[in-house]
């Protein structure tokens, strides 16, 4: 390639910067108005002096916020381990099991991940209500603890492993358990992590179905608590709203960040091959 | 497929024979009590939760229901008709279509902007790429709120920068037309994270000689973009595309904190809608009609994207 001239390379940085602040942006505006005092926002102030960590305390100190973090930490990681564990059974079944109606199966999980759980809310809230299961920590995780996505993208994953393998793991006396366990989910640990990072995510970014089925700041996740804040009386203490969401957002931003790189690694495997 | 006793699928060896000859037993025979094990659970699951609320739903759809929920009278695809005779419900099915195509194509353009700017060989370069897949770790309830305050009248940041200019300020969340535009924008940029770092990763796997031959025969890095880099890309482009309109079709959670739906049901997009039927006004037959009326869209588009999964399987 050619070397650039100094222009050139500053008009791109320039270009890099604006479209990073179009992303930054929010993040920026929602970080930095945290810092203010509600009545500074509320005159139409951006640009205060007065910046202090008080917002922060504020929203520690009146409302549930950091339960709701806990909530959704329990509850996501909950769903994350019982969707690694059952997808990556299932999966397995699909590559190494063979009985009779087996494909047929396989087609009707795949068919299942036509169907949008938002269209599923009406009976599953009866259902859950039937169960006795309303407002508590298993109303989130019970019908997410495995997903048709997850077993198909574990098959694919699994079906990489070398017939050698099995047919070694065969001779050595494995039983389909060992193998599952000692080399299965070893040889496919990328799309598992990938698998975990996507579940934990989608749990965690659940929205409808937990607003519909907790009413107490006891079980309520973060998604709906946010909502709870963002509708109650503290709707106009912009300030403290901001903080909320900046507590929010840092734990998923550093999860993000800490796993990008497994993350990149696992989506590329799966959108190229 | 011969059943319960098939062979291995790697090709069998004498030894491997031997093996089984000698330990007594078909090795395959106890295969679907592991099966039963291993997919039980989720089988169990996706029964009770995927399989059983679907039929459900389809049933329910073809009756009126009482406040609880209960079909009372069965009037067949009568629901059906006066959804789709009904002006309400065709502007929400308007206004889901405007949306997701805004959604789609402004998220697939800036998504590509993005990667295509990250590709490049510059010091730090790496900073810019994570700041560009940062709204992959935002929720819909953070991104709500942080968008909510720069729409917000009068104290927002797009009102004040109108202000300063002394440009007419717009009411973003309460002007019907504005209001779309403003979810919209939220969307997009919610969605920009997870676009950009699956389209990268497409760039990058891009042969750099099929530009080094373009550069010689002299093509114009618009022209090398349109005829190398969006053809080496398109399926992953696809895609895309699809999850993201999948997920456009679904959305609710930006809806119902900006907008909850409004001003004049301009947002009132077909989630939202079953959403109030069912659980405002208790409409449970009307709503599971609305509901079928959702899954038979979002098959639609699933369907294609499982083609398009096989074809690149088999590649």
């Amino acid at each position: 390639m050619m070397s650039l001239t100094k222009t050139h390379k500053s008009l791109r940085y320039l270009g890099l910067g604006l479209l990073a602040l179009l992303i930054l942006g929010p993040f920026i505006l929602g970080f930095w108005t945290s810092l203010m005092p509600t009545a500074d926002i509320a005159k139409g102030i951006l640009i205060s002096s007065h910046l202090s960590l008080a917002n922060y305390v504020d929203a520690v100190q009146q409302t549930a916020i950091l339960r709701y973090l806990v909530n959704s930490l329990v509850i996501s990681t909950l769903t994350m381990l019982a969707q690694v564990l059952f997808c990556s059974l299932g999966a397995y079944t699909f590559v190494f099991l063979k009985f009779k109606g087996r494909d047929f199966l396989f087609y009707v999980i795949l068919a299942t991940m036509m169907l949008p759980f938002e269209a599923e809310v009406i009976p599953n809230f009866a259902t859950v209500r039937f169960l006795n299961l309303l407002n508590h920590y298993a109303v989130m995780v019970i019908p997410f603890l495995t997903s048709a996505f997850g077993i198909f993208m574990l098959r694919q994953a699994f079906r990489q492993i070398p017939g050698e393998l099995k047919e070694a793991a065969d001779i050595e006396g494995l039983n389909h358990w060992q193998f599952y366990w000692r080399v299965a989910l070893p040889y496919a640990r990328i799309s598992i992590f990938t698998l975990a990072a996507y579940s934990f995510l989608e749990s965690w970014n659940q929205y409808l179905w937990p607003m519909l089925t907790t009413f107490s700041d006891k079980f309520r996740p973060v998604q709906d608590g946010l909502r709870q804040l963002q509708s109650q009386e503290t709707f106009n203490n912009w300030g403290m709203i901001q903080a909320s969401a900046v507590i929010v957002v840092i734990p998923t931003l550093l999860v993000l960040f800490v796993g990008q790189h497994y993350f990149k690694n696992g989506l590329n495997e799966g959108a190229t091959k | 497929m011969e059943a319960g006793h098939s062979v291995p699928k790697s090709q069998p060896t004498v030894k491997s024979f031997a093996k089984t000859a000698a330990k007594g037993f078909n090795v395959h025979v106890n295969d679907k009590y592991y099966a039963a094990a291993f997919l039980g659970p989720s089988l169990l699951i996706l029964g009770v939760f995927v399989f059983y609320p679907m039929v459900r739903t389809l049933y329910l759809s073809l009756f009126l229901t009482n406040n609880v929920g209960r079909p009372t009278v069965f009037v067949g695809l009568k629901n059906y008709v006066s959804l789709l005779t009904s002006a309400a419900y065709r502007a929400s099915l308007t206004a889901t279509g405007f949306y997701v195509v805004g959604v789609v194509v402004l998220t697939l353009a800036l998504g590509i902007l993005l990667a295509q700017a990250t590709v490049q060989k510059l010091a730090g370069i790496q900073w810019f790429r994570t700041i560009f897949s940062a709204t992959m770790g935002v929720s819909v309830s953070v991104a709500a709120i942080f968008w909510l305050f720069i729409f917000s009248p009068s104290v927002g940041l797009l009102d004040q920068i109108a202000a300063f200019f002394h440009l007419p300020v717009i009411n973003w969340l309460t002007d019907p037309g504005w209001a779309m535009v403003a979810i919209i924008v939220s969307t997009v940029w919610m969605n920009l994270g997870f676009t950009f770092l699956i389209l990268f990763g497409a760039l990058q796997m891009v042969p750099p000689t099929l530009y080094e031959a373009a550069d010689i025969e002299g093509a114009s890095k618009r022209y090398q973009f349109w005829h190398v880099t969006l053809p080496m890309i398109s399926p992953t482009l696809f895609f895309t595309a699809t999850v993201t309109l999948i997920g456009a079709f679904k959305s609710f959670g930006l809806i119902d904190l900006m907008t909850a739906g409004g001003p004049n049901n301009a947002t009132n997009l077909m989630v939202y809608q079953v959403y109030k039927d069912a659980f405002l006004t208790g409409n449970y037959g009307m709503a599971s009609a609305e509901s079928i009326i959702l899954a038979l869209v979002i098959a639609l588009f699933t369907l294609l994207q499982f083609k398009f999964l096989e074809k690149r399987v088999t590649y």
